[in-house]
């Protein structure tokens, strides 16, 4: 054995695609993919890089595969739906360097929206989808999928999830072997789609064929043999699970989840009277089971497609055994909600839209707890980019008054085109971009509006102002959304202009070094001057906190953005300077 | 040799996520093999963070099965409570005798004050340390993860070249003294603490 490392399942994929020889890879941020275009940025052979979004990104890397180097792109689920349309089309024309499409699922939805099981994406695109079961094994089924990848001139799909992406274990990495750039064949019946597609459509089909045979000896799909009592089929994260509380079952462990073995599958099941197939969220291979004619298993029947799956609930249910509950029943275990940073940047736009009572349709970000207690100043939040076209429709189905808010990340990612379709269509949406100059929610990550690139470097940022007023929008305010004044005076004159408005509330996310570096000027409470009136709790702000005698500020803390400030009646908050 | 479980919980910022790599590494360091995972929402801040690191011959899940944990590390008192039902009967809880309040969305309800004593009714072995303390006179809070993870090393059986290779080769220069004595004041403070 050579060098042992200890790799995030993440790191792993990152390492194994670098190996294969990788020259490009684009992506946009989403826990939790994130980290493997972070890590391949770090390598000087790879020219990585972070897209607008995730369809945009698919097809970079994709243009870059058909140019002839092996490519691959990143995104969590749901950005797969994002990048749905290209990644439906693409497998008519087929690759012509290997191209990976990595996709991570969140089983229990530690940071998203949705548990969406992207396993059914690869059937209805027709790709073949490889999902490895732990760090070691994402090393080698990434290198094996770009060689899967040019063997069958189709995209791969590469499907982690959570646990899998979040996981260290112990990977033997191996060395880089370069490859030459493949050229491009300016076939037109190949590629120009639309006009070919009825013959595409048939080739796709054999090639699916082609894929179904090459899945029954597919070296990732093996029988591990053990007793004669219990047959398994499973997967992934969940092989895992099913090995530590039943080592001795028999278990056929799936390494490509579409297209399935079915001889394969089929002798395996005939051996057993019942067989298991456990597997994490939806019963994507039960059904495709079933589809095959295979119907003696047992599957969702007994293990939740709702959530994460765990070693203690696939012992519940192999074999009934109970799952510990915590003790929340005999204690008080409080929760640790997900709150607004001290000082951010987002909590004075909130402060003032609850003031302003109107509705507000939210986005995707760190700003989505602008829905929660103090605020409650966001009531509606579903998908990226979705704030403004929601917005309009609000307004057209006749509400007077309504407010869209939207990150620059998310703005950039695919807020734009409803701020283009308000404009076209002349419905007067009031629009608060909340610019903090940086990817906040995801970790920080740069984007194009923020002046460098994933691998730091210079690159020139969006003027949002001039971009704004080029779509056609005439009502442009630039606020400082620690200046509660000036953020109500803005958004208040945004909803009285007869047409689109956009308020740009700026500051830098304090998490940002830039931030850091700025001298902070705490605040303090003077309590002989303070009535209690508990207004300035109403910020929610971490800093704050209401002690033995009123309201106290953790001066480590506080960032010195003076909003408590502004809310007090007594001015019993002051600047520590001002002693 | 069987699998030995750990769980190390914190709050964000803490440090959990640090001292469960640490751990990791020193398993790796000892030739076994390891997985660790943590836990975390979408919060940057102040949420709760837990790690699992699992280490033996052969690790197969990558998150220690609830009732099956040998030893909880928590840096602070109620995220003890949290995940104490992770524990086997009768197992360690090492905890930093250390209070984060959380912040409240629409929970008043007073933050435990007994959760040393609840751990003990429960049959668990209880280590209480001031591994904040400890380390804020070692010169900088923070040390409080390596302070704790002294007193684990001595309830784990990993050798010390383990620990202290690791520490070396994850601890950048300008800090690696601070941390090899706290993680020296753990290991001395530990055996004088236990509660059963
Ligand atoms: C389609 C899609 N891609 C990626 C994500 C992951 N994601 C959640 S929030 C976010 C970006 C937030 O950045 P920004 O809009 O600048 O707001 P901030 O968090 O900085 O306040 C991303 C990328 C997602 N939810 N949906």
């Amino acid at each position: 054995m050579g060098i042992v490392k200890l790799m995030s399942g993440n790191d792993a994929v990152a390492r194994g695609a670098w190996e294969a020889g990788v020259v490009f890879a684009a992506g946009y941020p989403g826990t939790p993919s994130t980290e493997v275009l972070e890590r391949l940025a770090t390598y000087d052979e790879v020219d990585a890089h972070w897209s607008t979004n995730e369809k945009v990104a698919f097809e970079e890397a994709m243009g870059a595969a058909l140019g002839g180097v092996r490519s691959m792109v990143t995104m969590k689920h749901v950005g797969l739906n994002v990048a749905a349309d290209p990644f439906m089309v693409f497998p008519y024309a087929g690759t012509n360097a290997g191209f990976v499409v990595l996709v991570a699922d969140d089983p229990g939805m530690y940071s998203s929206q949705n548990e969406q099981d992207s396993r059914y994406f690869a059937k209805v695109a027709k790709v073949p989808l490889l999902e490895p079961a732990d760090a070691a094994e994402a090393r080698a089924v990434t290198r094996d999928a770009f060689e899967l990848s040019e063997r069958f001139r189709t995209p791969v799909m590469l499907r982690t999830t959570t646990r899998l992406a979040h996981t260290r274990g112990l990977v033997e990495p191996g060395e880089r072997t370069e490859r030459e750039r493949k050229p491009f064949s300016r076939q037109v019946s190949q590629y120009a789609i639309p006009v070919y597609a009825r013959f595409r459509r048939v080739e796709l089909e054999a090639k699916l064929g082609q894929l179904r045979e090459f899945a029954e000896e597919f070296p990732g799909n093996v029988i591990e043999e053990g007793g004669a009592e219990i047959g398994v089929v499973t997967h992934g994260i969940p092989y895992q699970y099913v090995k530590e509380v039943c080592p001795d079952a028999t278990i056929f462990r799936l390494g490509m989840l579409y297209p399935l073995p079915e001889r394969r599958l089929k002798e395996f099941c005939a051996r057993f009277a019942t067989v298991f197939v456990v597997e994490e969220s939806e019963g994507f291979i039960e059904q495709e089971m079933a589809a095959l004619g295979i119907h003696n298993v047992i599957g969702k029947a007994r293990f939740t497609n709702v959530g994460e799956l765990g070693a203690d609930l696939v012992a519940a249910g192999l074999t009934g055994a109970p799952v510990p509950g915590d003790f929340s029943a005999e204690t008080t275990i409080l929760p640790r909600p997900p709150v607004l940073c001290a000082g951010c940047a987002h909590r004075g736009v909130f402060t003032t839209l609850r003031k302003l009572g109107v509705l507000v349709t939210g986005d995707i970000g760190c700003y989505t707890l602008g829905c929660l207690p103090p605020y409650q100043a966001i009531h509606t939040t579903f998908c990226m980019g979705a704030s403004i076209s929601n917005a309009t429709g609000f307004q057209r189905a006749g509400e007077p008054r309504v407010v869209a808010v939207i990150g620059d990340s998310t703005f950039l990612h695919s807020g734009l085109p409803g701020l283009v379709s308000a404009v076209y269509n002349q419905v007067p949406t009031t629009v608060v971009l909340v610019d903090n100059g940086t990817t906040g929610m995801t970790g920080h990550q740069e984007h194009p509006g923020t002046g460098h690139t994933l691998k730091g470097k210079p690159a020139p940022a969006v003027d949002y102002e001039a971009l704004i007023r080029a779509i056609g929008v005439e009502q442009i305010e630039v606020v400082d959304p620690w200046d509660l004044e000036a953020t109500e005076r803005a958004i208040r004159a945004g909803l009285d202009h007869a047409g689109p408005a956009v308020i740009i509330a700026r500051r830098f996310c304090r998490l940002l070094p830039v931030s850091k570096a700025e001298t902070r000027v705490p605040y303090r409470v003077v309590l002989e001057d303070c009535i209690q009136c508990e207004e300035c709790m109403e910020t929610g702000c971490p800093a704050l906190v209401w002690g033995a005698d009123g309201p106290e500020i953790h001066e480590w803390e506080c960032t010195g953005c003076s909003l408590c400030a502004q809310l007090c009646a007594t001015e019993a908050i002051v600047a520590t300077e001002v002693a | 040799m069987p699998v030995t479980n750990v769980v190390i919980a914190g709050v964000g910022g803490q440090g959990a996520v640090l001292a469960s790599e640490l751990l990791a590494l020193a398993a790796m360091e000892a030739g076994q093999d390891v997985k660790q995972g943590e836990f975390h929402g979408v919060a940057q801040r102040g949420g709760a963070v837990f790690s699992h690191v699992r280490f033996g011959e052969r690790v197969h899940s990558p998150m220690a099965p609830r009732g099956q944990v040998d030893v909880l590390v928590a840096l602070e008192k109620l995220e003890a409570l949290r995940y104490a039902h992770f524990l086997k009967p009768g197992g360690i809880v090492i905890v930093n005798d250390h209070q984060v309040e959380p912040v409240r969305v629409g929970d008043s309800r007073p933050y435990p004050e007994d959760a040393i004593e609840f751990l003990s009714s429960k049959g668990f072995q209880v280590m209480v340390l001031e591994a904040t303390q400890q380390a804020l006179a070692l010169g900088d809070h923070r040390a409080a993860n390596v302070v704790l993870l002294g007193a684990l090393a001595n309830v784990l059986d990993l050798p010390d070249d383990a620990w202290q290779r690791t520490l070396e080769r994850r601890i950048p220069e300008r800090h690696l003294e601070l941390n090899r004595r706290a993680f020296a004041a753990g290991r001395e403070a530990a055996p004088a603490h236990v509660s059963e």
